[in-house]
């Protein structure tokens, strides 16, 4: 298979311009600007690219919702807050190719006519804000960025704007207030940023890995990335795994590549003495799969969807047999009610609520009634709130509950034989 | 706490950010970093000053600073010690590395060393899961901690 994104990731000093340059970086930018913007969306679209930030909306149709006739500013927005347990692809792709990403960046602004693109990144990310913000440097030297961009006529700013500490600004009408210097509380849609987004003007938001797959496909050409992967999911995907196994890390797969095929031969299974137990596929809202559909599925969006799960982020979570599925729900459910922004009551209370009833289970004073009162909560915090973090949770509490219901039970009864070992 | 201008090299700063977003507004995130590097933290009246710079109500600054976990709004420590404990980071042992830190600096989670030196906080993943247990000390991460990196960490901040 041929890399896109990783290519040069075990390069020395492949944060550099120079680097970059040297592996023929910003050719397809070169290329881009000597296209029509409709054809650069053209040619996304026909690729088949979708957004790797975990929702997958095919990219270049984001990129056509965008009206060029309201008299306003079009803006682009770079969600870099990866923040979602077990998800650690974005913070390799700063670190170790950030020019990869800012070719894609000036090419999509070109393509939705932007003349400020902002890139939003987690505050806690030191190394990649430094690199990156030496990469843009760089690019504003060599006029990859900033006033008529190789003599092409074309403007556009690129600016870095770092984040203060809050995983709910990765969701991206929390990411706009943030940027407009707001708490970050996420917008009720309609409108939806393509309309109405930053500064109330057109704006379309795109995850970092979604951005830094562009320079290949105007490169190469759709077609060629297409080769790539399946039919309906094309391309190549970062997983980054995590969990006790031999060769954590990231890995960039074809999409369709059998799960177990890649937790075998390239993560080399687990480590001496471990079991495993279930993979939560894509991030830690994801719909968690047992050991038995790990060996079923493959590395893309409609085979894991065929599992009841979602490809997600990509951030892969093994977990062991020597694990408790209540102590694994409980931190998750921490972690939530923790990041709830609080503006809806069923999301501010039901996280919290959730992560009590969990929090007394896994100390042996459960009710009797707690596990029914878990599946309760989570169903009717879902899907009534502005955005998808209380789904988030009640996703996971809904496919543990439903696939290792007997270690609930124990816990129930008070004889966990894992929590009395392990914790 | 007195806060009642910037710096001239703050100022600057804050001059060159304002030309990046069309309202004066959009700056405050960045002008708050860099109010606390100029400060120490955002204290009540660092709050009113950045305010008072970028036209917004003091409320207003307030309801953001206490929105975004990593605002100092207390003295900071010298060592800021955050220790990872979501899920990746449960999994592959931090809590070993909290409970070694506790009875390393005999402080709880939340707390400051009476010399001021130390804070050790819990915080949410920190996107180090590949390199679970992980840990950051002021702006710098520590990835696949154990007990003897972290012995060898402190040894080396008391230096």
């Amino acid at each position: 298979m041929e890399r896109v994104l990783t290519k040069n990731f075990e390069l020395p000093e492949s944060h550099t311009l120079q680097v970059y340059e040297k592996t023929g970086g910003y050719a397809a930018l070169k290329k881009a600007l000597g296209m029509q913007p409709n054809q650069i969306i053209d040619e996304v679209k026909n690729a088949g690219l979708r957004g790797r930030g975990g929702a997958g909306f095919p990219a270049g149709m984001k990129w056509s919702f965008v009206p060029q006739n309201t008299g306003k500013p079009v803006y682009l927005a770079v969600n870099a807050d990866e923040g979602e347990p077990g998800t650690f692809k974005d913070r390799a792709i700063l670190e170790k190719d950030p020019h990869r990403m800012i070719e894609g960046v000036m090419i999509a602004s070109y393509a939705i006519k932007a003349k400020t693109a902002y890139i939003y990144i987690r505050g806690e990310f030191d190394l990649s804000y430094h690199r990156l913000e030496a990469a843009v440097k760089e690019a504003y030297a060599k006029g990859y960025a900033g006033k008529n961009i190789l003599g092409s006529g074309y403007d556009c700013d690129l600016y870095v704007h770092r984040g203060a500490g809050a995983y709910i600004c990765g969701e991206e009408t929390a990411l706009l207030n943030s940027l407009e210097g707001n708490r970050g509380y996420p917008r009720i849609k309609p409108p939806f940023p393509a309309v109405e987004g930053l500064f109330k003007s057109p704006t379309v938001v795109n995850n970092v890995e979604t951005l830094a797959a562009v320079p290949y496909i105007i490169e190469n050409g759709a077609a060629a990335y297409k080769k790539i992967g399946t039919e309906k999911s094309p391309g190549t995907k970062l997983f980054s795994v995590s969990g006790p196994v031999m060769r954590p890390g990231i890995y960039e797969v074809e999409m369709g590549y059998p799960m177990r095929k890649f937790l075998h031969e390239d993560v080399g299974w687990m480590r001496p003495g471990k079991i495993l137990k279930a993979v939560v596929p894509g991030g830690s809202s994801m719909p968690v799969l047992t050991a038995q559909e790990v060996e079923e599925v493959n590395l893309d969006y409609e085979s894991i969807a065929s599992k009841g799960s979602l490809l997600g982020s990509g951030g892969m979570i093994v977990i062991d047999d020597s694990v408790c599925m209540v102590w694994a729900l409980e931190n998750l459910a921490h972690f939530y009610s923790h990041e709830s922004c609080g503006q809806c009551s069923p999301c501010r209370e039901g996280t919290g609520w959730s992560y009590k009833v969990l929090r007394r289970m896994l100390h042996g004073e459960s009710k009797k009634e707690d596990i029914e009162l878990l599946l309760d909560i989570g169903q009717k915090m879902a899907g009534k709130t502005i955005c998808v973090l209380a789904d988030s949770l009640s996703m996971p509490i809904a496919s543990y509950i439903g696939k290792f219901r007997d270690e609930f039970e124990a816990h129930v009864r008070g004889d966990c034989q894992r929590c009395r070992k392990v914790h | 706490m007195k806060a009642e201008r910037f710096s001239e090299a703050s100022e600057r700063e804050i001059v060159e950010l304002l030309t990046r977003y069309p309202t004066k507004q959009a700056a405050l995130l960045p002008v708050l970093w860099v109010a606390e590097r100029e400060f120490g933290y955002i204290a009540p009246e660092v709050m009113e000053l950045v305010a008072k710079r970028l036209d917004v109500s003091p409320a207003h600054v307030y309801g953001v600073v206490t929105f975004y976990t990593m605002y100092q709004k207390e003295p900071p420590a010298q060592f800021h010690i955050q220790v990872c404990q979501t899920l990746p980071c449960a999994m592959m042992g931090c809590d070993k590395i909290i409970e070694h830190l506790k009875n390393k600096l005999g402080i709880k989670a939340g707390e400051k060393t009476k010399d001021g030196r130390f804070k050790l906080s819990t915080v949410e993943c920190l996107a180090s899961c590949g390199t679970a247990p992980a840990m950051r000390v002021n702006e710098t991460y520590y990835e696949n901690l154990t007990e003897a990196e972290v012995d060898r960490l402190i040894e080396g901040f008391n230096k």
